[in-house]
């Protein structure tokens, strides 16, 4: 186990490098620069701007200049906003995203997966057709549509919840974005449940344990639940990252001031230190929820050994 | 039945198993009659798809959702077809126990081999943990697995196909049932290992006095153990009495054929007899007797009219127009 974990991090390293280098990259040769806009700068603003950040330098000295600053744990200051690191950046909306993304975790996983079980012991039931439509349902909305009818319905029409921004996270603040970013998640977090479910109630060593007499309650929560969360775990890992990094939806419509905006109005305004960092937020996350699921199969799956 | 010299702990009345499908009524145990006296060995033999397994399901009322029960199945004086799943749960493994045909997949992979046994006891006896560990390691030893004690904290995985058999059994002997419903339990298994698995069996079912139905398609081991066979063709009987009668003077062209079937050590190379065809499909029947299409000695009649199931001689039946005269040359 220690080992597995050594080797993980070790992976890490040239993973994030390329991560790195290729966003780097990319990011200089697409078109347009941080310091373009209509108004077009003075010359010698622009001079000194470009001085500032190292622009004036060769391509190949500005890659090493930042990789030399990354290995410090600094990401540079923002291009944009440019009385702020890129740390402080994150620090600032990193968190608001990650609370919207661990209640709306928490949420899809509970409700995914209880309604996956029901829906997979009432098979072909009416409560059975009623989730799987509601899960169909969940995937197609799109939470760009899903919002702003939070908005109308809790908002507008009856007045039970601010319409938007933060507020510290009072609950009032949290509950439309974790229904805007949960819905999806539970419907395809039943949908695995409930497949992963009904095979396995129809496994050989299912009907073993009814042949022993056990309750169903105990078949279910003793025997099945466990071999059909496999297939749940392998999707949350990525899920997981996808969630607490936020979404661009959410807080356009709820003003929250997450990380989600922060990547589209980087890459809209060619900011490219705030792309980068919040590219190696995602990808350091990525692989950090990966290596967590493959060490909770272990917990899960006797059979595999790290 | 008329051969009642102990008293039978099971009756089996008219059991019929049909099955609702797309395609239309699928009947796969057609009036199924038969009983079992305690400690006495009943074996069911019967190609693929002739109704033994669903038999056994109907019995332990483990039958897919789609599954339709008529008749009766009298245990204990009371008929275990009807009884809820709650009832039937104080049945299970309690009194009637099953060992299922595939070892490889029966045992849940994920939960240790001993906590899969001490479940049962700690269920259905009551018992404390430390004495349900107990109680499952001389069962282990009962079932001669090695080194028991180390194995109850392994995990299916770590066990051959025939040490898994040993640990369906042990598991389905735990609470010592008065009758045992083993469903092939030999057929995934390597030929030494089958053999030891059922001297394993025969030594147990002396010891603890178990009725067991034995379900199988290999009549060697119903030579071995069975006290009564039963043998099945698309749903039906077409043969029951006593091993001996059946096996050594079978009178049913079926049973006639399955013994030919067999592969003798001194055969000299000559090709192995077979019956010709293959079972029939259960949702289309041949009109008259269903074995009629692939039996030598059909006529007419045997087209036309199903035979019934009578007793021609006291305690052995069969269900045939043209019976045979065949002697086994032993």
């Amino acid at each position: 186990m220690f080992r597995f974990i050594v080797k993980r991090l070790l992976e890490a390293i040239p993973t994030l490098w390329a991560l790195v280098t290729l966003s780097f990259f990319l990011m200089r040769f697409s078109p347009g620069s941080p310091f373009t806009s209509e108004r077009g700068i003075p010359p010698a603003v622009l001079a000194n701007l470009q001085a500032k950040y190292h622009m004036n330098e060769p391509l190949m000295n500005q890659y090493f200049h930042y990789l030399w600053d990354l290995l410090h744990g600094n990401l540079g200051y923002s291009f944009r906003f440019s009385d702020y690191t890129i740390n402080q950046l994150i620090a600032q909306s990193f968190p608001i995203s990650a609370e919207i993304g661990f209640w709306s975790f928490l949420v899809a996983i509970s409700l995914g997966v209880l309604c996956g079980v029901f829906a997979a012991l009432r098979q072909n039931s009416l409560l059975d057709y009623g989730v799987m439509t509601f899960a169909n349902i969940g995937m197609v909305l799109p939470n760009f549509v899903i919002a702003p009818l939070c908005i109308l319905f809790f908002s507008i029409k009856h007045h039970w919840l601010p319409a938007g921004g933060w507020n510290g996270g009072a609950w009032q603040y949290l509950i439309m974005p974790v229904i805007a970013m949960s819905t999806s998640y539970i419907a395809q977090i039943a949908r695995i449940t409930r497949g992963s479910m009904i095979e396995t109630m129809h496994s050989n060593f299912i009907r073993t344990a009814r042949a022993k007499g056990l309750p169903k309650a105990r078949i279910i929560i003793r025997h099945a639940l466990r071999p059909a969360m496999l297939p749940v775990v392998s999707y949350l890992g990525p899920a997981f990252v996808g969630i607490v990094t936020g979404s661009v939806v959410v807080d356009q419509f709820f003003g929250t001031g997450g990380i989600g905006q922060n990547f589209v109005n980087g890459a809209l305004n060619r900011d490219y230190s705030l792309v980068m960092g919040v590219t190696i937020l995602i990808g350091t996350l990525t692989i950090l929820f990966n290596a967590i699921v493959d060490i909770l199969y272990v917990f899960i799956d006797p059979k595999i050994r790290l | 039945m008329t051969t009642m010299k102990k008293e039978n702990i099971l009756e089996v009345d008219n059991l019929r198993v049909n099955f609702k499908t797309p395609d239309g009524l699928v009947t796969a145990v057609n009036d199924l009659t038969f009983d079992l006296a305690q400690g006495e060995t009943l074996g069911i033999v019967g190609e693929s798809g002739s109704g033994k397994s669903q038999t056994a399901f109907a019995l332990m009322g483990l039958l897919a959702g789609n599954g339709v029960i008529e008749g009766e199945a009298r245990f204990e004086d009371q008929n275990i077809l009807t009884l809820d799943e709650k009832a039937m749960n104080h049945i299970r493994s309690e009194k009637i126990a099953m060992i299922f045909q595939d070892p490889m997949t029966s045992l849940n992979p994920y939960m240790k081999v001993g906590k899969q046994l001490m479940e049962v006891l700690l269920l259905h006896k009551g018992m404390s943990k430390a004495d349900a560990f107990e109680a499952s390691v001389k069962m282990l030893d009962a079932v001669k697995m090695p080194e028991a004690r180390k194995r109850m904290n392994m995990y299916p995985h770590e066990f051959s196909g025939g040490m898994r058999q040993r640990v369906m059994i042990a598991m389905a002997l735990l609470c010592q049932p008065k009758l045992l419903i083993a469903d092939e339990p030999t057929t995934a298994l390597d030929v030494t290992v089958q053999a030891q698995i059922l001297t394993l069996l025969n030594e147990l079912k002396a010891d603890f006095n178990t009725s067991i139905i034995m379900i199988t398609h290999d009549l060697g081991v119903v030579a071995g153990l069975c006290d009564k066979v039963l043998v099945m063709y698309a749903g039906r009987t077409m043969e029951y009495g006593q091993t001996e009668d059946v096996f050594y003077r079978p009178t049913h062209p079926y049973t006639k054929g399955l013994l030919e079937a067999i592969p003798r050590l001194d055969g000299d190379g000559e090709a192995l007899a077979t019956i010709a065809g293959n079972p029939p499909n259960l949702l289309n029947l041949p009109a008259g007797c269903p074995f009629q299409e692939r039996c030598l000695y059909a006529e007419d009649r045997c087209r036309k009219e199903a035979p019934v199931l009578e007793e021609y001689q006291p305690g052995k039946l069969r269900a045939c127009h043209k019976p045979v005269n065949w002697e086994v040359a032993s």
